[in-house]
């Protein structure tokens, strides 16, 4: 039956405030705004507030989750690592967009600052979304060079200035998992859709001047549902904290195959 | 029922189906050919706004006409029932559903794109 209702561990209750211990000595008090939910806990998920003194934090939003985790409420619970964009471990949605907590900075963000795990994933605990599915799709694309031609015995597989370039825009991808979940057509269909993520690291190596293995990739591309459920929406785009457009990247991969097709 | 599937089991699926193309392309090639023929369509109907019967019934019998007129209802009821297509596969997730719904949205389409062709017939023959 139709369900008008959302599922009860989607409905979010109020949750508690922490108030900064020193607020009247701080000019600059931030309100954070926490999804927190504990699968195993039984409780539905709330939205807890933390009150921080922005000054005496770091200035990136995972500055502000760092202190809190550090000072406030230790059970906050957050994937982090290099803390410079790099490694793609703190995506999260803040203030409305899917981002790198480490890159997105305090005074980009007007008001209360809301953050909750990446959108339409299974929540293992508060912003650890479970990614198991994600990484899987881009395991299904044999991400690695694949060659019949030998590595020549004296020097590297060589390309030129031209065939490296081809990778600029591609090659930086670190898999955070921020365009794939803002795509309403991986949020349908993540199942089966490969998303932006696979689909710009998929053609990583269809665009790799040394890869040999052109027309299985495209070959295994080629289905209503892994390649063609993109629907040009570019959420994908709007929301890459690296600056990257999956929107072309997949866009390319459907004019090779109307090129072999036509 | 408790699933030992491994992940990447479950994200390899059925594998590749290697015909998605087909279905993307005619929805591209039908939409560039509807551009100039909607046109056409909206401006010679709008040409015929406030004339009589027989003057309506004229146009459509000119060969010119009803050539451009099954061209235009053929490809705007494949281009519907492909668009119509996409959004039950996006939305519907019960496979005996979808199959079901698209079976009816092309059946539908067929139908109402053959009594539109047969109406222009008919009128072309002066019957």
């Amino acid at each position: 039956m139709a369900e008008f209702r959302l599922p009860a561990n989607s409905r979010i209750r109020k949750g508690y405030t922490y108030r900064a211990p020193d607020a009247e000595k701080s000019e600059n008090i931030r309100r954070i705004r926490v999804y927190r939910y504990d699968p195993e806990g039984g409780a539905t998920p709330r939205m807890d507030t933390y009150e921080i003194d922005a000054d005496s934090a770091g200035p990136m939003v995972l500055d502000a989750l760092i202190k809190i985790k550090d000072e406030v409420d230790p059970t906050l619970t957050f994937r982090r690592s290099c803390r410079e964009g790099i490694c793609g471990s703190c995506a999260m949605n803040i203030d409305g967009t899917n981002t790198l907590a480490c890159t997105k900075g305090m005074d980009e963000i007007k008001g209360d600052v809301k953050v909750y795990p990446l959108p339409h994933m299974d929540v293992i605990k508060d912003l650890v979304p479970d990614l198991n599915h994600f990484y899987a799709q881009y395991a299904s694309l044999e991400p690695w060079i694949k060659t019949e031609t030998p590595t020549p015995p004296d020097r590297e597989r060589l390309q030129s200035k031209e065939e490296r370039e081809a990778l600029d825009g591609l090659y930086e991808c670190i898999l955070c998992a921020c365009c794939s979940t803002s795509c309403p057509s991986y949020w349908w269909n993540g199942d089966r859709y490969l998303g932006p993520a696979a689909l710009l690291q998929a053609y990583r190596w269809v665009a790799d001047s040394r890869d040999e293995g052109t027309g299985e990739r495209l070959d295994d591309l080629n289905d209503s549902f892994k390649l063609y459920r993109c629907h040009t929406i570019m959420n994908c785009t709007a929301t890459c904290p690296k600056g990257l457009n999956p929107g072309k990247a997949i866009g390319a991969i459907k004019r090779l195959i109307a090129e072999r097709e036509t | 029922m408790r699933k030992y599937e491994t992940a990447v089991s479950r994200a390899r699926g059925l594998g590749s189906a290697k015909n998605g193309f087909h279905h993307w392309w005619h929805q591209r090639l039908t939409a560039v050919v509807l551009v100039p023929l909607m046109m056409w369509l909206g401006i010679g109907l709008a040409l015929q706004a406030g004339a009589d019967f027989e003057s309506a019934r004229a146009w459509v019998a000119n060969p010119f006409n009803a050539t451009l007129l099954v061209a235009a209802i053929i490809m705007l009821f494949y281009h519907g029932a492909l668009g119509v297509q996409v959004v039950i596969e996006d939305y519907v997730h019960l496979e005996g559903l979808k199959w079901l719904g698209n079976l009816a949205v092309y059946f539908a389409c067929f139908l109402v794109a053959v009594a539109g062709i047969l109406a222009v017939i008919q009128i072309v023959l002066g019957g």
